[in-house]
């Protein structure tokens, strides 16, 4: 029994070290986030909340000049948005659609055309970001979401993890399908997208993340201010402050990480659920 | 009301293998047809023909004297019921049923009268609105079944539909299946490799082995006319009794077994006796000296086990027979039977063809 309550104690003592550890700095990000910059110039980073937080904050998000030159923490967080969301679902859709006509149209070219898609794996964003940027600009898509989100979308791990799953669906459910009339866009929307949803919504959660991460590409695709993602922003503030000039608005720039990584965090408590089940569930 | 016909079927697979070598048949219309045979003989594949979810590679099909050969699965105005039902897993029993005449364009108002009546048909109305992980095996199948007959097609095909279920359910839902189709008078072609269910279920059979029919007819005659070995050994249960035998001019011999009662065989080929369990007798003056094995006692009746005496074997240690008695006759493990049959009532079959010989 005792050794039983020892082991126990240590075990938890060894994990709440590892949560202090993990969330200790994003504590003292939104902490010192919450105090003037006066204060922080003197004192350092804090470890407790000051009394600032609504007037930081409110001037992050909605006051004109409050972080950057013109453009406001909302219309950057939007633009995180835009382009996480588009990334994502874009992603979904066209590794979807890949991944049914691999599997389901048994096409000649159907097994090279897989391992072309799978051996762009090889070739990730920033390998070819020069032909990419220079196809986007000579179509002036440069500054636009469009340009922004569609050079992204083509995915081999999503188009790899569809398959994977289409193959296990029975091939007797098809041909019910073919037998009830259902055409191949039917068969597609009616029974296969119903079938695959954890699995949308594990590869969405995924993707979203991915995409709000992105720093590289909106960074060479932006030239605009009110283009500019969160990331982006975050960059161009601790910029401002390393060049000096005015009184470094510290907790400006922690807020605005702050308020970076929210979303990304909502998004997979929202979709925990059925994350888990994509990754663990075969539901046939 | 639809008959359907085949000429000289046949597919043969990209990679060479030959499922279905030249099949012929007609199928009246309102007829249930059973094909039957072992595991891999290409009745599933000609039943898929048949729906047109494998392609034909030579010969024609026709439903109602129009050509099918090249026709979609969704226009030939057939239903399928699969071996694990194939239900669309996240709809509804509801769902399940309508999708079929949705994609067809019914109007709400007729969609709703056909499912209500196919479920009340099959009793399954109280589970419209769940999921198929929430109904039972047996639950599945009459769903299953349910969205074949708010189609009213010309032809429901079975793929061996009982073959999930435990043994008493299938007992049921074959009765349910027979009875639900002299209802309808609908075309049906069954297939299954379950002679009991093909015996009891079909109008007409067809033995299918290594992609041919061996023989055709009403489950009657092909258990008591059987024209191949194979037929024989393969209807009917307890299986056929065979005995390898030769022909003297007067007697079948087979070891040290003489058997009269023969006449007008082929002498000196190797041939193959046939007698079913039923048609042996307790004869003093019997010719099989049989020593018991095994009694199993089925309750109405017994079967018992053993080897004929002397007779000839070929590499096992003796030819086994069984011998449908009645519940009272119980035997000492041992002791010797002498057992009698009529020769009108036993088959020959030439060996090496597998021909019956009359």
């Amino acid at each position: 029994m005792k050794q039983w309550n020892w082991r126990l104690i240590s075990t938890h003592a060894i994990l709440i070290v590892g949560v202090i550890f993990m969330s200790l700095p994003v504590w003292v990000a939104f902490a010192t986030s919450t105090h003037s910059a006066e204060h922080i110039l003197r004192n350092g980073l804090q470890f407790w909340p000051g009394s600032e937080l609504l007037k930081t904050y409110n001037e992050v998000l909605f006051v004109d000049g409050g972080v950057m030159k013109s453009v406001l923490g909302t219309t950057m967080l939007k633009n995180s948005l835009i382009l996480g969301f588009g990334f994502a679902i874009g992603k979904v859709i066209v590794s979807m659609l890949a991944a049914y006509a691999i599997v389901y149209f048994r096409f000649k070219l159907a097994v090279p055309l897989f391992w072309i898609i799978f051996m762009t794996l090889l070739l990730p964003l920033e390998v070819r970001i020069i032909p990419s940027y220079e196809v986007m600009a000579s179509l002036g898509l440069l500054d636009t979401h469009f340009g922004l989100i569609v050079p992204l979308i083509a995915s081999a791990t999503g188009t790899f993890f569809f398959r994977q799953f289409f193959r296990s669906v029975p091939d007797e459910l098809l041909e019910a399908a073919r037998l009830d009339g259902a055409t191949a866009w039917g068969f597609f929307i009616d029974i296969l997208v119903p079938l695959s949803k954890t699995m949308i919504a594990a590869i969405l959660i995924i993707m979203f993340v991915v995409g709000w991460n992105q720093y590289l590409w909106p960074l060479i695709m932006t030239t605009k201010e009110e283009n500019y993602t969160l990331v982006i922003g975050i960059k161009q503030i601790y910029q401002i402050l390393a060049e000096g000039g005015e009184l470094p608005q510290y907790q400006k720039a922690f807020a605005l990480t702050i308020l970076a990584t929210l979303p990304p965090v909502l998004v997979v408590l929202v979709f925990q659920n059925w994350f888990v089940k994509g990754l663990v569930e075969s539901e046939k | 009301m639809s008959k359907v016909q085949l000429t000289n079927v046949k597919k043969t697979y990209p990679n060479g293998a030959v499922a279905v070598r030249g099949v012929d048949m007609e199928i009246q219309s309102g007829e249930f047809i059973v094909f039957v045979g072992p595991s891999g003989c290409g009745k599933s594949t000609l039943l898929r023909m048949v729906a047109g979810l494998e392609s034909i590679t030579d010969g024609q099909i026709m439903i109602d004297d129009q050509l099918m050969n090249d026709i979609s699965p969704a226009d030939r105005d057939v239903a399928m019921v699969f071996q694990n039902y194939a239900l669309y897993p996240h709809m509804t029993v509801r769902g399940n049923m309508s999708y079929g005449l949705k994609n067809r364009g019914m109007p709400k108002e007729e969609i709703n009268q056909r499912v209500s009546d196919a479920a009340k048909m099959l009793r399954i109305g109280d589970f419209l609105d769940r999921q198929p992980n929430e109904l039972s095996g047996g639950q599945r199948q009459r769903v299953a079944m349910g969205r074949a007959i708010v189609r009213e097609p010309k032809v429901f095909l079975f793929d061996e539909p009982l073959s999930n279920l435990d043994a008493k359910l299938r007992v049921q839902m074959r009765i349910e299946i027979k009875r639900l189709q002299r209802r309808m008078n609908v075309t049906s072609i069954y297939v299954t490799h379950d002679q009991t269910e093909a015996m009891t279920l079909a109008d007409r059979l067809a033995v299918i082995n290594d992609g041919k029919i061996e023989q055709m007819g009403t489950p009657i005659d092909l258990y008591n006319d059987p024209a191949t070995l194979f037929v024989a050994s393969f209807i009917g249960s307890p299986q056929v009794n065979l005995l390898p035998a030769t022909f003297d001019g007067q007697h079948l011999i087979s070891g040290d077994v003489k058997l009269t009662g023969f006449t007008d065989l082929p002498v000196s080929t190797d041939l193959v006796l046939g007698i079913r369990p039923d048609e042996l007798h307790l004869d003093d003056g019997g010719q099989f000296p049989m020593r018991v094995d095994i009694v199993e006692q089925h309750g109405s009746d017994n079967l018992i086990y053993g080897g004929i005496l002397g007779a000839m074997n070929e590499g096992e240690e003796e030819t086994e027979f069984c011998f449908k008695a009645g519940q009272d006759m119980l035997p000492d493990l041992e002791s010797t039977l002498m057992l009698g049959f009529n020769a009108e009532r036993a088959m020959v079959f030439s060996k090496d063809s597998g021909e019956r010989l009359r």
